[in-house]
């Protein structure tokens, strides 16, 4: 494999009916880098993301992601979404199946791998998320925090090569914050590609190499997380940090 | 907040005396009951007025005989089990052409969803009596139908179009994130749907399902009327043989409602099941 990055976006423009969500947006991610993007509700953050994932779909602009354009109606949609696994704010555990079965059956049914190299392989990253004795539970049975760390797994069964987190503590318990961030922690000190949607501050100065601020469907400013939260250029940056490290 | 906080008023109250005896299962079944006697007594006195000659005695043979060759089913039984295949074949063929026109409406394809859209306008709006005519004298002689299968597809594509709505509210009645997690993990739009939506759906669906069974059997009554020999075709046909009709119909809507009946209970069963799960 050559060094290009694994994903990148070229003036990407996205709308919602008549509504610029992503205006001509920008960014470079390479393999191994850990890129953290902040901003205020509704300036696109979880849009350029779920771009990124091909949940969404660019309307201008060019996005290549592993090496492959995506855009809407590319044969291999399904081929790149197994390899960007993706972290919601709301868990989005299958709730119908255990914890083991909310791990395996994406390698089982998507990648047609054997119940049991999928559950040996569930097991192991039940192991590394900390809560290897609940995979016979149903996700209703965990707390929030551990239904996060479900999902995480369920994304590393995959195989993936980039993660994509949009919000993944915002929807829990203060307690329950650090569990989460201690898995993402370690996954990034393993050298996983990472992007991650987050105000968690504490999270973004210990693992981000680079830190992304987004408003009104822009990235705003860019930089090394030192610059970003010492020597903030833009005026809206500023006042969005004043505001969330506030508190 | 605790209990102990909340002002007395908006403490839960326990109902008025009046409302836990109207709202209990025994009131209510006693009130069915009290009212079925005031029609039965009504029917009776006033066919005692008009001189009626009952023969209930002659109705058991009917329904069953026992002759030199052992059991025999009678002509109302008989015409219970065409209604039943009747109404299962019409429910599975609902529940396939559903199933399709849910899909198709569901699909990103905008000519599959207009055309789901106005069969099932089409097939709410029109009187079901005119579609019965519709299949058996219009569509029957151009794909030459016999009158079962005239009535099963009729009563199959009616119902389909109701049956397409529950599927569709159950489907939809998946959270979004459901869909958004098995693409994410790669899985296809039909992967997505085997796996991950409709098992959550399902459950949601048997209860209108059942009940939508409950309605099919109840208008599969109306085949009649192209003489299929379902059970009410055979009531009718009783009647004009042995003028019984006071006894014939009685007997025929208690068998309607025996089978009715049960399904309901069923289906409440079912409700609680479900709900006890959540
Ligand atoms: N499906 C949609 N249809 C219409 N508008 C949408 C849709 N999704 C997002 N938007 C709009 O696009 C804008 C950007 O949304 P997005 O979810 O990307 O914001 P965000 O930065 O993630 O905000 P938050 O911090 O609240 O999650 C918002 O104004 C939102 O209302
Ligand atoms: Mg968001």
């Amino acid at each position: 494999m050559t060094d290009a990055p694994v994903i990148s976006a070229r003036k990407l423009d996205k709308f919602y009916g008549d509504f610029h969500a992503l205006k001509g947006v920008s960014i470079d991610v390479e393999r191994g880098e850990r890129v953290v993007i902040c901003g205020p509700s509704g300036s696109g953050k979880s849009t350029l993301i779920r771009c990124f994932n091909a949940l969404e779909f660019h309307q201008g602009g060019k996005l290549f992601v592993a090496g492959n354009e995506v855009y809407e109606g590319a044969k291999n949609i399904n081929l790149l979404r197994q390899h960007v696994g993706m972290v919601f704010q709301q868990f989005n555990l299958f709730p119908h199946l255990t914890v083991l079965e909310n791990l395996t059956i994406g390698p089982q049914k998507v990648r047609g791998v054997s119940r049991a190299a999928a559950e040996a392989t569930a097991r192991k990253f039940l192991e590394r998320v900390r809560i290897p004795d609940q995979a016979d539970k149903y996700p209703r049975q965990l707390s929030g925090g551990q239904q996060q760390r479900v999902a995480i797994a369920r994304s590393l069964c995959m195989e993936t090569r980039i993660m994509l987190f949009d919000e993944p503590t915002s929807a829990l318990d203060p307690e329950m914050i650090s569990e989460v961030l201690e898995v993402m922690v370690e996954l990034a000190q393993e050298g996983m590609t990472m992007v991650c949607v987050t105000h968690e501050m504490g999270f973004a100065r210990k693992v981000a190499d680079r830190m992304v601020f987004m408003d009104a469907g822009e990235i705003v400013e860019m930089a090394d997380p030192e610059t970003f939260f010492d020597h903030p250029r833009s005026e809206r940056c500023r006042d969005f940090l004043d505001k969330i490290l506030d508190h | 907040m605790s209990d102990a906080a909340l002002p007395q008023n908006l403490m839960p109250a326990r109902p008025p005396l009046s409302r836990r005896v109207t709202g209990s299962t025994g009131f209510a079944l006693l009130m069915y009951a009290g009212l079925m006697g005031l029609f039965v007594y009504g029917a009776y006195s006033g066919a005692a007025r008009m001189g009626y000659n009952w023969q209930w005695y002659n109705i058991p043979r009917y329904i069953y005989r026992f002759t030199d060759d052992g059991f025999q089913a009678g002509e109302l039984m008989i015409g219970l089990g065409m209604t039943l295949v009747l109404s299962l074949g019409a429910f599975l063929l609902a529940v396939g052409a559903g199933l399709a026109m849910a899909l198709l409406r569901l699909s990103d394809l905008v000519i599959g969803k207009w055309l789901s859209i106005a069969l099932l306008e089409f097939l709410r709006n029109m009187p079901l009596l005119v579609l019965v005519y519709l299949f058996y004298y219009v569509l029957g002689p151009i794909f030459t139908w016999s009158r079962i299968t005239a009535a099963v597809i009729c009563l199959g594509v009616f119902h389909g179009a109701l049956v397409s709505e529950i599927i569709r509210g159950g489907i939809k009645s998946v959270a979004q994130g459901q869909w958004e997690a098995a693409r994410s993990i790669g899985m296809t739009k039909g992967q997505a749907y085997l796996y991950i939506i409709l098992p959550q759906a399902v459950p949601l669906m048997l209860p209108p399902l059942t009940n939508e069974a409950i309605q099919l059997i109840k208008s599969s009554a109306i085949v009649s009327v192209i003489a299929v020999a379902e059970l009410t075709t055979v009531g009718r046909n009783l009647v004009s043989d042995t003028y019984m009709s006071f006894e014939v119909w009685f007997t025929v809507a208690l068998i309607y409602l025996a089978i009715t009946l049960t399904m309901s209970f069923g289906v409440s069963a079912l409700e609680n099941r479900i709900g006890r799960h959540e």
